[in-house]
């Protein structure tokens, strides 16, 4: 996994609140479109109209929103299904950072588990963020520095954020969660002997 | 210490801590399905990693099958890609399959209760949000990404934030023509979709406790709805009495063993929760969606709300009209939420001797080959087809259109699925969440209609 320590970027807004994984990704994309080609479906629903061009009225499809890395969005934000290519498909189009007041807990999940970092941020400061970045007419740029759990706004204003030790430790590090457990394979043996003895029902 | 239900299951399963309040914990069961199951069980080979324990693992095909009668699979090349996959996968790592044309198949969330895999007090993921449906049983069932998929997989252990606790008591009676699925919406509609978001959940008061297995069922399941990962319900006799002699539940002394445990998991008298909210079930009325969110439910004989602008141009509705009389184009009864044996009975109920409106195209989609067997042998297909709805092959169908069967752009469709989503039933497809019953009789009026005036 690539390491994420500092990113210095422009941003998008998205204050749509409850955007959900179903219209993050179809369902459709999901079954038949490979990773690589999911971050052009992202959002498609509404970024597309009918004909297949882009919708000027979606935010994303804005100006100075092109090329952005970081994403700054409305409560919920990745509420519904499980879907990780929802997370995919936000990678694709370019994203490495999404800052939201509140995301929907599996998809928050699958953000670090792709090198994606979610930071949760008061309402009324992703708010003032939304505000800016909608009314800028050219790309406004954001400083998230890992290490030092900050958010630096447009206007200088510096914001902290908490993030799990274990998950700072993964992106800073770019560590697989797999390998890491895998580790701790006595204790995993060790549970489950202890299990069998306690629970010998659940054991098939 | 007095410990919740959810307290002593999360306790029970902790492997390590590894600090800043997120534990490794034990995977029990992991259920695998078509959507993702064969890609994963390919992708940790490719790693060269073993499967931890192929016996707790689980697999069925739901998402990407047809529900079509006589079908085999997939009903497209790139569907059946899937099934093929999942198929040869599960042989080559030694995972049980419940395949299409077999008896045990079904959706995962409904043959895992049935089948008895899933019990009280167990860690269930699978990477399907609706895990949280195994959470009627008293068990901790979430779901997961494709990553942790793998990370189970190789691991059988998942790494879990702990989450609050909410208590969410419904007190009363439920009033004729009036459901779990009415309970839980008004519920979402009560606390927001976002309301449980990072609260494990437990049901409780006087309308959970005499709910039966498949209402629990229901709901558990619209917990994700709330933003809650997790919702739990007490086992209790309700609970026993329905999983004893299931084929995968354990029998003679072990289950004398595991009931004994079972019975130490509810939550203690004087435990606290972060949160409490309570619901008078008696005081309910049907409910209907009106919006693209689960929050957005109405009672049946309500007025359509001036809210969300946006969701009523989608849905193609007037703020201040009653959303009763709305005309519809399809019903699907079926899915996670509502396709077991007691939901079919609750729609035959309104159906029997009565006919679909001719304008629209209903369909019965049972949650597994054992629910639909058990509904042929008390002739409830029978009152479905001479009412004129489509008796179908179970699987996931048309609640999240993986396998193409999708509501056409624009069209209106009662449904007893979970989410109201935009574009859930297809790209521009028009849902209104509501229970069986309720959808039955919207079937038979040709339009949203208060399933309470059918039963009388």
């Amino acid at each position: 996994m690539e390491k994420f320590i500092v990113l210095d970027s422009a941003a998008a807004a998205l204050p749509t609140p409850d955007v959900d994984t179903d219209m993050i990704i179809r369902i459709e994309r999901c079954v038949r479109t490979p990773r690589a080609e999911m971050g052009r479906w992202a959002f498609e629903m509404a970024r597309y109209r009918a004909d297949g061009s882009e919708d000027p009225g979606f935010p994303l499809n804005r100006a100075p929103f092109r090329g952005a890395r970081i994403l700054v969005a409305g409560q919920n934000f990745g509420c519904g299904s499980s879907r990780e290519m929802a997370v995919w498909a936000i990678a694709g189009m370019g994203f490495r950072c999404v800052i939201a007041p509140s995301f929907g807990e599996i998809f928050y999940g699958n953000c670090f588990q792709n090198g994606v970092l979610a930071i949760r941020l008061p309402g009324p400061v992703v708010e003032s963020l939304l505000n800016a970045l909608g009314a800028a007419s050219a790309p406004l740029r954001i400083r998230v520095d890992l290490p030092a759990q900050t958010v630096a706004g447009p206007d200088g204003a510096v914001h902290r954020f908490d993030i799990d030790p274990l998950r700072k430790k993964a992106l800073l590090e770019g560590l697989d969660a797999i390998g890491m457990t895998l580790a701790r394979e006595a204790e995993i043996a060790a549970w489950q002997a202890a299990d069998r003895e306690r629970r010998p029902w659940v054991w098939l | 210490m007095a410990l919740t239900l959810f307290d002593k299951v999360w306790n029970a399963h902790v492997v390590a801590d590894l600090g800043g309040g997120i534990a490794l914990l034990h995977v029990d069961r992991h259920l695998l399905h078509d959507l993702g199951g064969g890609k994963a069980l390919a992708e940790i080979a490719e790693r060269g990693l073993p499967l931890r324990n192929p016996g707790l693992t689980f697999a069925t095909a739901d998402h990407v099958i047809s529900s079509a009668p006589g079908r085999s699979g997939g009903a497209h090349d790139w569907a059946q890609v899937l099934v093929d996959s999942l198929r040869l996968e599960t042989r080559k790592a030694g995972v049980r399959l419940f395949d299409v044309g077999g008896d045990e198949q079904g959706i995962v969330h409904v043959i895992g209760p049935e089948l008895g895999i899933t019990q009280p007090g167990m860690l269930v993921v699978c990477g399907d949000s609706h895990t949280c449906t195994i959470g009627a049983l008293g068990a901790l069932g979430f779901g997961i990404g494709a990553s942790e998929i793998l990370h189970v997989l190789a691991t059988q252990t998942v790494e879990q934030r702990k989450p609050r606790t909410m208590r969410a008591r419904f007190e009363g009676e439920l009033p004729k023509g009036v459901y779990a699925k009415d309970m839980i919406l008004a519920l979402i509609g009560e606390i927001g979709m976002a309301g449980g978001v990072g609260y494990a959940l437990e049901y409780a008061g006087a309308a959970v406790r005499a709910l039966g297995m498949e209402g629990r069922l229901t709901l558990c399941n619209l917990s994700i709805e709330l933003g809650a990962k997790v919702g739990m319900v007490a086992p209790d006799e309700t609970t026993y009495a329905w999983l004893e002699g299931r084929h995968f539940a354990p029998q003679g002394a072990q289950w004398d063993a595991a009931l004994a445990w079972w019975r130490t998991l509810p939550s203690d008298a004087a435990a606290s929760f972060d949160r409490e909210v309570e619901l008078d079930a008696g005081g309910l009325a049907p409910q209907v969606t009106w919006g693209t969110s689960p929050e957005d439910t109405i009672a049946v004989d309500a007025q359509i709300p001036a809210a969300k602008p946006e969701a009523l141009e989608y849905m193609g509705l007037s703020a201040g009209r009653p959303i009763a009389g709305t005309r519809i184009d399809r019903v699907f009864i079926g899915s996670c939420t509502n396709s077991r044996l007691p939901d079919l009975r609750a729609a035959a109920e309104v159906a029997r001797g009565r006919r679909v409106a001719p304008h629209v195209r209903a369909w019965v989609v049972p949650g597994s080959v054992g629910v639909k067997r058990a509904a042929e042998a008390e002739g409830l297909d029978e009152v479905f087809l001479a009412a004129g709805f489509e008796w179908r092959e179970p699987g996931c169908s048309l609640c999240v259109g993986a396998n193409g069967e999708l509501v056409e752009p624009g069209a209106r469709c009662v449904s007893t699925s979970n989410r109201n989503f935009v574009g859930r039933q297809g790209p521009r497809a028009r849902t209104h969440l509501a229970s069986p019953a309720t959808a039955a009789a919207c079937a038979l009026a040709g339009e949203i209609a208060d399933v309470r005036e059918f039963l009388r």
